[in-house]
C-alpha cells in the first residue's frame, strides 16, 4: 500500500501541518514562534509561513556513530515547534536508528534510496563521532565501518548537521587519552557545508531552531569561526546570567548548601564555566525554559566547549578570572565588597569604560568568518 | 543443568543477519541461523561499538567522575551518575542528608517513568502496532474501545477523527519519515484497525507528555537529559522562607514538581498502562515465546532507599537479590563486593585476558582490547558479513553471577519483589494477571518482560509522588539541607580508597567499582544492565539473555524480522552502556585484524 502512495505529490510543510488539524490560525502563531525565534524582524513571519507553505519536508537521515544519544533524546524535548510536529511536519525523518520503524535490511534500504532520489537535496545530521582506531572497526553499522557510512552519506548531503559535542569537537571519548581516536565529523567531511551545534546534549529548542532556519531562509545560518550558528553561540552563559550581578558584587557560593548557595549567589568559585562557555543556557533555558544548571544551583561545566573535559576538575574554579580590572580576582573583590560595595562597582564600571576606550572584543567566538 | 542452561545452538541452518536492530539506543547486531521451518535454532547477539570511558577517567578528580559516566548513556539519563556518585562516597565513607536521598529517589524515579513509557511508545509499539492498519478505524468504535478501558478526556470519536484524517494525510504526502519500509501488513500485527488507530493516538500524546515528566530534573537539577549530580549530596539548595529563596529551590520550584508528579502519575494510570494491558490482551500468544533465561536467573541490585545511608534490603523499595534455577523460594543474597559473585569474562568478547578460562571481579578487572574477528568470520576491510561466534564476536563482556549468566530488569525486580513477598509488588503483579487472565509463569517471556515495565512505571509513578509529599514534610519539620561537605576537599580522603556504587537502572542491575589513589581515580569499572542481558558466551558455553530468548522463536517471514524484534525490543536494549572498554591501564590497541 505505500509504495503506491509514494508516487502521489509531496506535501509541503504547511498543508503537512493542517492536515494534522493545525488551524491557519495555529499554522500562523507557530510561523510567528519560530520567527521570534530565530530573532527575524517584522517581515519574518510571512517569511516563515511562506516557506513553510511552499517547500516539500526536507529529508533528514540522522546517523549515529560514538555517542550516548542524548542529542536524539534532547530533540523530542523541544517544546516550540513540538518534536512531534517537526517529525511530522517539518521534516521528513527518512532515516533514524532510534526511532525508525523499519531494521536490517529494510532499513539500510532507505539511506541507498534517499541518496538516489534527493542528491543533493537532505540534510545529513550526524550524532556522535568516527573512531578511526582499529581501521574504524571500532563503530560499524550494517556490517561496515561507521566511517565510510559518513563519507557515503555526506557526500551527497546538501549540508551536514553535527548534532551535539560529540560529532562537533569529538566530546567525553575523545577526552585524554582518546583510546578509539575519536574524531569530529568537521574534520572528516569535504565540500560540504558542515554546522556544529555543540553542547551535551544541545539544547532541544536550539535543535530544531537550527532545522527551522534552514527550512524557512533555504540556506545555513550564519557560522562562526568554530562552525556555530552565532544565533545561539554568540554569546558566554556570563554574559546573560541571571546571577550575574552576584558576581559583579563579588557574592559567591563559598560551600555546597551554605548560606550563598540558599541566596542564589554567583557560581563562579565552585568551578562554574559560564565565563567561558558560549551557549544559549542563561537565555533560552532547559526544557521549555524551566531553568538551567546554574539557576538550580550546580556551576556550568562548559559541555558545549571544544576539550570541556580535560579542563577539569570541574570545581576548580577558572583561573585568574580579572573580571575587575588588571590587579583584581573574585577574592580582593571580595575583600573589597567587605570594604564597601561601591568601590567594587566603581572597579567593575572603570573596567567597562576601559573597554569601551579601547575598543576590546570577546575572546574568541565572534569572530566575522563565516564558513558558507 | 548444564552450563548452557539447556540452550544449545545449532548452527547449521540458514544464516539470518539483522543489522542494525533499530529502536534502542546504540548499536546492536543479531545474527540467526534459522532451520527448515523458520525456527531460531542459533542466536548471536554482537555489540558493535566501544568507546572507553573508562580507560578516560583514569587519572581524574572522583568528583568529576559523574559527569563523565553519566555520558555512557543518554537515554537512561542519571543512572550512571547516581551509581557513581554512592560509588565514591562509599570508597570516601560520605554520608547524605535525608533530603539528598529523597531528591536522588525523585530524579531516579522520574526517569524510571519517562524511560519506560517512552520505551513503549516510541521503541516498542511499532513491533505491535500496525500504523497503516490505523487507516481503516472507524473513530467512534475508537472512541467507545478507548472509553471501556480508561477515563482519560481526551477519547472521543472527534479526536480519533483528526488523528486518524492526520495520519491519512500524512501516509498520503508519500515521505513516511520514521515509518518508511516497517513491517505494515505483516501477518503478525495481530490489533484491530481500532486498537491501531488508539495506540497511534497516544504514540504522539505520549511523545508531547514524556517532555513535561522530564521537567522534574531541570527543577532540581538543572537540565534534561543529562542533569547535574554531586557527591555528597545534591546542588540544589533548598530556600523557602527567607529573602534570596527565589534563587534556590523555594515553593514554587517545589509545587512545580509536585505538579508534574501527579499529572505524570495520571497518564500512566490513564494512558499508559490500559493501553499496555489492552494490547496483550490481543498477544497472549506472545507468553510463549522470548523467556530465555528468565525463568531461571534472575538479577538486582535493589533501588530506592527509603531513609539516606541505609542500604539493607529493608529499606530499599525495590528489593535486591538473586534468583538461580528458577527457585522462587529462595533469594540469594547479592554483594557487590564479593570477589567471588560478579565476574566478568571475555574468551567471546574483543578483548585479552591473560587467562581466559577465568573471570575477573570488576576490581580486578584488566583490559587488552583485541578486535579480532575470529577465523571463521566473513570480513573485509569495508564489511563484516558474519561473526565467529566460536571465537570472539562482540565489544560486550559476559558477566556472571557465581559462573551463572543472569537476566536483569522490570522482570527481574518485580519477580524478586514478588517471591520476597513484597506486598505492593504483589498487588500490582496479581491485578494485571487477573485482568489478563493469565498465571504467575506467563510473565517469563516477551510480554511478561512488556508487562513488567508497564507495571513498574505505575509503581515508579505512585512512588514519585509519595516521595515528593516525604521531600515536602521534610521540609516542613525544618530539615533543609541538601549536601554534606565535610568530606568535599581532597584533603580530608585517605590516601587510598575504594568503594562500590549499586544502581538499578530502568533495564537493570548496575554497579560501578572505583579505586581512588593519592585522590585521584586509579580505576574505574562500570557493569552495566545490557551487558548482562546482552551478553556474548562465556568460556564454559553459558549464553546471555538476548541469545537465550531467540532460541525456539519461530519467525514468518526471516527477512522481515518482526518476531525478533519484538523478543529483543522486549529487554529494552542500551547498547552505548553495555559496550564500553573495562580496563585498568588502557592497554594498547591491537592491530585489526582482517581475513
Amino acid at each position: 500500500m505505500t509504495d503506491s502512495l509514494l508516487s502521489k505529490r509531496v506535501l509541503t510543510t504547511a498543508e503537512a501541518m493542517m492536515s494534522r488539524g493545525i488551524s491557519r490560525r495555529d499554522f500562523m502563531g507557530f510561523c510567528s514562534m519560530t520567527a521570534i525565534m530565530l530573532g527575524l524582524g517584522p517581515d519574518g513571519v510571512g517569511q516563515v509561513a511562506q516557506a513553510m507553505e511552499t517547500k516539500p519536508r526536507l529529508p533528514v537521515l540522522w546517523l549515529h556513530g560514538l555517542e550516548c544519544t542524548c542529542c536524539s533524546e534532547s530533540f523530542i524535548r523541544s517544546s516550540h515547534p513540538q518534536a512531534s510536529d517537526v517529525i511530522l511536519s517539518m521534516i521528513s525523518l527518512d532515516y533514524d536508528d532510534t526511532l525508525m520503524a523499519a531494521a536490517g535490511d529494510q532499513a539500510e534500504a532507505i539511506v541507498d534510496e534517499i541518496i538516489r532520489d534527493y542528491k543533493g537535496n537532505y540534510i545529513l545530521a550526524v550524532e556522535g563521532n568516527v573512531p578511526l582506531a582499529d581501521n574504524g572497526w571500532n563503530c560499524f553499522v550494517g556490517g561496515r565501518p561507521f566511517k565510510h557510512r559518513l563519507q557515503e552519506t555526506a557526500r551527497h548531503a546538501k549540508a551536514v548537521i553535527a548534532w551535539g559535542t560529540c560529532a562537533s569537537f569529538g566530546c567525553v571519548q575523545a577526552a585524554r587519552p582518546n583510546p578509539t581516536q575519536s574524531t569530529p565529523i568537521s574534520k572528516l567531511v569535504e565540500h560540504v557545508p558542515v554546522i556544529n551545534v555543540p553542547g551535551c546534549p544541545p539544547i532541544a529548542e536550539v535543535m530544531t531552531g537550527v532545522l527551522s532556519y534552514i527550512l524557512t531562509f533555504d540556506r545555513l545560518p550564519e557560522l562562526d569561526r568554530q562552525r556555530r550558528p552565532k544565533m545561539f553561540y554568540g554569546q558566554r552563559i556570563h554574559d546573560k546570567c541571571y546571577r550575574r550581578a552576584h558576581f559583579d558584587a563579588g557574592q559567591f557560593v563559598e560551600s555546597w548548601d551554605d548560606d550563598g548557595a540558599r541566596l542564589g549567589y554567583c557560581l563562579y568559585k565552585m568551578g562554574c564555566r559560564g565565563p567561558t562557555t558560549y551557549n544559549a543556557c542563561s537565555t533560552i533555558g532547559w526544557n521549555d525554559g524551566v531553568s538551567f544548571p546554574i539557576k538550580s544551583g550546580h556551576g556550568c561545566i562548559g559541555c558545549s566547549e571544544e576539550g570541556f573535559w580535560d579542563r577539569g576538575p570541574f570545581y576548580e574554579r577558572l583561573p585568574d578570572m580579572r573580571q575587575f580590572g588588571i590587579e583584581a580576582n573574585a577574592d580582593t573583590v571580595g575583600k573589597v565588597t567587605a570594604l564597601g560595595l561601591g568601590a567594587a562597582i566603581a572597579v567593575h564600571t572603570g573596567v567597562s569604560v576601559a573597554r569601551k576606550v579601547l575598543g576590546s572584543k570577546p575572546e574568541n567566538g565572534d569572530e566575522k568568518d563565516n564558513q558558507e | 543443568m548444564t552450563a548452557n542452561l539447556g540452550f544449545t545452538p545449532d548452527a547449521s541452518g540458514r544464516r539470518v543477519v539483522i543489522d542494525p536492530i533499530t529502536r534502542i539506543e546504540g548499536h546492536l547486531r543479531i545474527e540467526l541461523n534459522v532451520d527448515s521451518q523458520n525456527v531460531i535454532r542459533n542466536a548471536v547477539s554482537v555489540g558493535t561499538m566501544w568507546r572507553g570511558l573508562e580507560v578516560i577517567l583514569k587519572d581524574r578528580d572522583p568528583r568529576d567522575a559523574w559527569a563523565f559516566v553519566q555520558r555512557i548513556c543518554g537515554v537512561c539519563t542519571g543512572t550512571h551518575a547516581l551509581a557513581s556518585v554512592r560509588a565514591v562516597e562509599d570508597a570516601l565513607g560520605i554520608d547524605i542528608p535525608e533530603n539528598a536521598n529523597l531528591i536522588r529517589n525523585i530524579m531516579h524515579l522520574t526517569l524510571y517513568v519517562q524511560d519506560h513509557l517512552v520505551h513503549f511508545y516510541h521503541l516498542h509499539a511499532l513491533d505491535w502496532v500496525d500504523v497503516v492498519s490505523a487507516l481503516n478505524a472507524d473513530p467512534a468504535a475508537t472512541s467507545a474501545l478507548a472509553q471501556s478501558i480508561s477515563a482519560w478526556p481526551k477519547s472521543s470519536p472527534g479526536y480519533f477523527k483528526e488523528t486518524r484524517d492526520r495520519l491519512a494525510k500524512f501516509v498520503g504526502s508519500g515521505q513516511l519519515g520514521p515509518f518508511r519500509n516497517g513491517y505494515w501488513g505483516h501477518p503478525a500485527y495481530k490489533l484491530p484497525p481500532e486498537a491501531n488507530l488508539m495506540a497511534v493516538a497516544h504514540y504522539l500524546e505520549a511523545l508531547e507528555f514524556q517532555r513535561e515528566i522530564v521537567k522534574i530534573h531541570t527543577v532540581l537539577a538543572g537540565k534534561n537529559p543529562h542533569p547535574h549530580w554531586l557527591v555528597g549530596g545534591v546542588p540544589s539548595a533548598i530556600n523557602v522562607h527567607n529573602s534570596g529563596a527565589v534563587g534556590a529551590l523555594n515553593l514554587e520550584r517545589l509545587n512545580m514538581v509536585s505538579e508534574i508528579a501527579r499529572k505524570t502519575r495520571d497518564f500512566i494510570t490513564q494512558v499508559y498502562v490500559p493501553d499496555l494491558l489492552a494490547i496483550a490482551s490481543f498477544y497472549k500468544d506472545w507468553t510463549k515465546w522470548g523467556g530465555g533465561i528468565s525463568s531461571l536467573n534472575l538479577m538486582s541490585y535493589g533501588e530506592f532507599p527509603t531513609r539516606a545511608n541505609d542500604q539493607s534490603n529493608a529499606n530499599l523499595g525495590m528489593p535486591r537479590g538473586a534468583i538461580i534455577g528458577g527457585d522462587l523460594s529462595k533469594i540469594e543474597q547479592v554483594d557487590l563486593k564479593d570477589p567471588s559473585h560478579i565476574q566478568e569474562f571475555v574468551s567471546h568478547s574483543w578483548y585479552k585476558y591473560p587467562d581466559e578460562s577465568k573471570g575477573l571481579h570488576p576490581w580486578d578487572g584488566i583490559t587488552e582490547c583485541d578486535f579480532n574477528p575470529g577465523p571463521n568470520a566473513k570480513i573485509t576491510p569495508e564489511k563484516l558479513t558474519q561473526v565467529d561466534e566460536q571465537a570472539k564476536y562482540s565489544y560486550i563482556k559476559a558477566p556472571r553471577f557465581k559462573g551463572q549468566p543472569m537476566e536483569v530488569g522490570p522482570l527481574a525486580r518485580l519477580v524478586i519483589g514478588y517471591a520476597s513477598g513484597r506486598e505492593d509488588i504483589k498487588t500490582l503483579v496479581d491485578g494485571a494477571l487477573t485482568k489478563l487472565g493469565l498465571p504467575l509463569t506467563s510473565l517469563f517471556s516477551t510480554l511478561g518482560r512488556t508487562a513488567a515495565r508497564g507495571l513498574e512505571a505505575q509503581w515508579a509513578a505512585d512512588r514519585l509522588v509519595a516521595s515528593v509529599d516525604q521531600l515536602f514534610d521534610n521540609i516542613r519539620n525544618g530539615d533543609i539541607n541538601t549536601c554534606s561537605t565535610e568530606k568535599w576537599e581532597p584533603s580530608s580522603w585517605p590516601k587510598t580508597a575504594k568503594g562500590a556504587g549499586f544502581c538499578e537502572a530502568p533495564r537493570g542491575a548496575l554497579g560501578h567499582w572505583v579505586t581512588i589513589k593519592d585522590t585521584r581515580i586509579d580505576n574505574y569499572q562500570c557493569v552495566v544492565p545490557t551487558t548482562w542481558n546482552a551478553s556474548p558466551r562465556d568460556p564454559s558455553g553459558g549464553i546471555g539473555a538476548y541469545e537465550a530468548a531467540l532460541m525456539g522463536l519461530p519467525v514468518v517471514d526471516p527477512s522481515k524480522p518482526l518476531e525478533v524484534l519484538r523478543v529483543i525490543h522486549s529487554f529494552d536494549p542500551c547498547l552505548a552502556c553495555a559496550t564500553h572498554l573495562y580496563g585498568e591501564d588502557g592497554g594498547s590497541l591491537a592491530e585489526i585484524v582482517v581475513r
